[in-house]
C-alpha cells in the first residue's frame, strides 16, 4: 500500500501540473508533492527492515537494497523542488519559460520522479527497463526545455544513444528470460528478480553471460560508462539546472542500481569474477578519462558532470572489488556523491544565473559579492573531491582499502586519479570565485536550505554514521551477496 | 516438428526481414524508407501469426494483432504525414560508400549467427533457427544508424532496431510476458510522438534536418 502510495503522488502531480503548471501556486505545488513522497517513502522504509514488502502481486517490492535509492530520490526531489522555485521565477523573469513550458517543465519534473521510483520499486525485470525507458524519454523533454539549437542536439543525442542503448538491454533481457522460463515456466513470473534470485545457481551460465554483455553496454549507456558517455556532458550543460541535478544525483545511480541487480543474478551462475572483472575494469576506465577530460573545459556544468562520470565509475569500481567493504563503500559513495553533486549543480546554477553565463571566462568574484555562494561552492568542491571530514572521504577510503586487500595492481590507477581531479577541480573552483570584477547581471534570489542540507547530510554523516544506518547499509552489502 | 511448409515459411519471413535492413542500409529515398520500415511490419505480424499458429500460444495472436496496428498503420501513417508536412516526400540523402557498409553488414551478420549458435542449441521453441536473424536485424540496425546523417533515418534505423528485438523475442521465447510488450509498445509511441516533436523544433532552428549541420555548431 505505501508503495503504490509513493508511486501514486508523482504519477497525480504530473498529471495535475500538466494542467496547471504555470499558474503561480505550480512551484510551490511541486514542492510539496516531492515532500509528501520522502514522507511515504520515509514510511516504507520504517516497514521494510530485514523482510521486503510486495505490491501488486508482487511486480512491485521494496527491500534492504533498493529502499535506500527510493529514499534517497524522496529526498534529492524534494530540495531540488526547493531549488527550482527560485530557478523558475528568475528564468520566467528573463522571459525564458513561457506558460506551456512551465507546464511542460513541472509535470515531466514529476514525471521523472515517478519513472525512478518506478523502477527502483519494480521487481519485474522488464518494468524495470520500462520504467527506464520511460525517465530517458521525460528526460529528454526537460533536456530540450530552452529550445536553443544546443539543447536541442544534446537532447537529440541523448533520445538516439539512449535509444540505442536501452535496445542492447532488452535483447539482454530476451537472454535472461530465455534462460529463466526454462527453470520458472512462461510468463511473467519467470522475470521477477525474487523468483530468479532463488534458482539463479541452476541458470545457464553461457546465456546469463551474454545476457550480462547486454545488459551491461545498455545500462552503461545511461550510467555514462566510458566509452559510452558521450551524451552526458550535453545532457548535463544544456538543460535547465534542477534538471541537471536529478541526471546527476539519481537518475544514474538508477542505471547503475539496475545493473548491480543483475550482478547478483549473473554472479549466482558463473561466480564473481566475470562481473567483477568486467566492473574493475570499465571502472577504472571511466574514472581516468573522466579526470583527463576536465582539463580544458569551458563550460562549468559541462566540467562537473565529467566529475559525475567519474564518481560513477569509482562506484562500478567499487562494486567490482565486491566483499562487503566494497559493496558497502560503494553504496556509500553513491548516496554521499547524490547530496554533493547536487548540491553543487544548484551552487553552479544559481551563479550562471547571475553572472548569465555558463563559460568559466563569465564567472567571477563570486567570493567578493556573495560570500555564501562563494564559501558553499568551496565546501562542495572540498566535498566531492574527498577532503576528509566530508563523506566522500570515508566512500573513497573504504574502497581503496577494499582495493588494497583484493586487487592490490588498481590501487595505485585510483589514487593517481584522485590526485589528478584534486589538482584541476580545485584550481577551476578557486578561479570561479577569485577576482574583484561584480558580475553584470542582478543576483536572483535563491535559498540556502537545499545546500545547506546537503552540505550539513555529507558532513554529518562523514564525521559518523549513525549506527541505523550503518546497519541498513551493511544489511543492503550482505543482502547483495547473498550472505545475509 | 512436423510442419515443414510452416517452417519453411517461417525461415522464409526471417531471409526476408535480413534482406529489408540490407535495403535501408543501401537506399537513398527517405519516403521508400518509410515503406520498407513498414514491410517489416508485416512480415513481424506474420511471423508471429505462423509461430503462434504452429505452438499454439495463443498471446502470440494478441502480439500480431498489435504489431499490425502499430507498425503496419499508426506508426507509418504518422511518419508519413511528419515527412509530409516537413515537405521532405522526395528527399534523397547522400549515403557514403554503400559497398563497404554492405561488407560490414555482412560480417555483422556471420558474427551474429556464430554468436546465437549456441542459443539455438538450448532453444525449445519450433522456431528457433531464427534466434541468429533476429540478432543480426538489430545490429544492422545500429549499423543503419551510425552510417546515416539525418534525423528521420536515424530514427528509422531505431524502430528497425525496435523490431529485431520483437521478432528475437518472438522466436526465442515466444515472446516476453504481456506486461512488458505493453510497457514496450507504449514507450514506442511515446517516443515516437516525442521525435515528432522534436523534428519540427529542429526544423526551426536549423531549417533542415542534416545532423552534420547541427555538429557544426558545437564547439566544446
Amino acid at each position: 500500500m505505501d508503495i503504490l502510495a509513493t508511486l501514486l503522488i508523482p504519477l497525480s502531480a504530473a498529471g495535475v501540473l500538466a494542467l496547471f503548471g504555470a499558474r503561480s501556486w505550480a512551484p510551490r505545488f511541486n514542492v510539496v508533492a516531492s515532500g509528501m513522497v520522502f514522507l511515504s517513502a520515509l514510511e516504507v522504509a520504517r516497514h521494510v527492515s530485514g523482510k521486503g514488502i510486495f505490491a501488486l502481486s508482487n511486480q512491485l517490492f521494496a527491500d534492504d537494497l533498493n529502499i535506500i535509492f527510493v529514499v534517497l530520490t524522496g529526498l534529492v526531489a524534494t530540495t531540488t523542488s526547493v531549488f527550482s522555485v527560485h530557478y523558475v521565477r528568475f528564468e520566467v523573469e528573463r522571459g525564458q519559460f513561457d506558460s506551456g513550458r512551465l507546464r511542460l517543465y513541472h509535470s515531466m519534473y514529476q514525471m521523472l520522479v515517478f519513472a525512478m521510483l518506478l523502477g527502483l520499486f519494480s521487481n519485474n525485470l522488464g518494468l524495470l527497463w520500462v520504467a527506464l525507458e520511460a525517465a530517458t524519454l521525460s528526460n529528454a523533454f526537460l533536456i530540450s526545455l530552452y529550445r536553443s539549437p544546443k539543447s536541442l542536439e544534446a537532447a537529440w543525442k541523448y533520445f538516439v544513444l539512449l535509444g540505442v542503448g536501452i535496445a542492447q538491454a532488452f535483447f539482454g533481457l530476451i537472454l535472461l528470460y530465455f534462460a529463466a522460463e526454462k527453470e520458472l515456466g512462461p510468463g511473467g513470473m519467470a522475470l521477477l528478480w525474487t523468483n530468479l534470485n532463488q534458482v539463479k545457481s541452476h541458470l545457464n551460465p553461457q546465456v546469463l553471460l551474454l545476457s550480462f554483455i547486454f545488459f551491461f553496454v545498455g545500462f552503461g549507456t545511461k550510467v555514462g560508462i566510458v566509452p559510452l558517455h558521450g551524451w552526458l556532458p550535453d545532457a548535463h550543460a544544456e538543460g535547465p539546472t534542477p534538471a541537471s541535478a536529478i541526471l546527476s544525483g539519481l537518475l544514474l545511480n538508477v542505471a547503475l542500481y539496475a545493473i548491480i541487480r543483475i550482478k547478483v543474478l549473473v554472479d549466482g551462475s558463473l561466480g564473481v569474477s566475470f562481473t567483477s572483472g568486467i566492473l574493475i575494469v570499465f571502472g577504472l576506465l571511466s574514472l581516468w578519462v573522466a579526470v583527463f577530460s576536465m582539463w580544458g573545459r569551458k563550460d562549468v556544468k559541462r566540467l562537473f558532470s565529467y566529475s559525475s562520470i567519474e564518481h560513477l565509475g569509482i562506484a562500478t569500481l567499487g562494486f567490482g572489488v565486491g566483499g562487503e567493504i566494497g559493496t558497502l563503500a560503494a553504496l556509500l559513495h553513491m548516496t554521499f556523491h547524490s547530496l554533493t553533486k547536487s548540491s553543487l549543480f544548484f551552487l553552479v546554477g544559481t551563479v550562471s544565473q547571475w553572472c548569465g553565463s555558463q563559460k568559466f571566462e563569465g564567472i567571477r568574484g563570486v567570493l567578493k559579492y556573495t560570500p555564501f555562494l562563494g564559501w558553499s561552492l568551496i565546501l562542495s568542491v572540498c566535498a566531492i573531491l574527498g577532503v576528509p571530514p566530508f563523506g566522500i572521504f570515508t566512500s573513497e577510503f573504504l574502497i581503496f582499502d577494499a582495493l588494497l586487500h583484493w586487487s592490490p595492481w588498481a590501487a595505485p590507477f585510483l589514487a593517481i586519479a584522485l590526485a589528478v581531479a584534486f589538482g584541476v577541480l580545485m584550481k577551476r573552483v578557486l578561479e570561479l570565485v577569485a577576482g574583484e570584477t561584480a558580475p553584470s547581471g542582478p543576483l536572483p534570489s535563491f535559498s540556502r536550505v537545499p545546500v545547506g542540507i546537503h552540505l550539513f547530510l555529507v558532513l554529518i554523516l562523514g564525521l559518523g554514521l549513525p549506527s541505523f544506518l550503518w546497519g541498513w547499509y551493511q544489511n543492503a552489502a550482505r543482502y547483495l551477496l547473498g550472505t545475509l | 516438428m512436423n510442419h515443414p511448409v510452416e517452417q519453411s515459411v517461417i525461415q522464409l519471413l526471417g531471409g526476408l526481414l535480413l534482406l529489408t535492413v540490407f535495403v535501408m542500409l543501401s537506399i537513398r529515398r527517405i519516403f521508400t524508407m518509410i515503406r520498407v520500415f513498414t514491410v517489416q511490419g508485416i512480415i513481424l505480424t506474420a511471423n508471429a501469426v505462423f509461430v503462434g499458429a504452429i505452438s499454439g500460444e495463443e498471446h502470440l495472436f494478441l502480439l500480431a494483432f498489435f504489431t499490425l496496428v502499430l507498425k503496419v498503420v499508426v506508426l507509418p501513417v504518422l511518419l508519413f504525414r511528419l515527412i509530409h508536412r516537413l515537405r521532405l516526400r522526395g528527399d534523397v540523402e547522400v549515403v557514403v560508400n554503400v559497398p563497404l557498409t554492405m561488407v560490414t553488414g555482412i560480417l555483422i551478420v556471420v558474427f551474429a549467427s556464430s554468436l546465437a549458435a549456441p542459443l539455438t542449441m538450448m532453444a525449445s521453441t519450433i522456431s528457433r533457427g531464427l534466434i541468429g536473424f533476429g540478432l543480426s536485424t538489430v545490429l544492422l540496425s545500429f549499423l543503419v544508424i551510425l552510417s546515416r546523417r539525418k534525423a528521420i533515418t536515424q530514427v528509422l534505423g531505431l524502430l528497425s532496431l525496435e523490431n529485431g528485438l520483437l521478432f528475437s523475442a518472438i522466436n526465442a521465447t515466444y515472446g516476453m510476458p504481456m506486461i512488458v510488450e505493453f510497457g514496450v509498445a507504449l514507450d514506442v509511441l511515446v517516443g515516437t510522438l516525442l521525435f515528432g516533436v522534436f523534428f519540427f523544433q529542429i526544423r526551426e532552428s536549423f531549417e533542415n534536418l542534416d545532423l552534420e549541420r547541427l555538429e557544426k555548431t558545437w564547439e566544446d
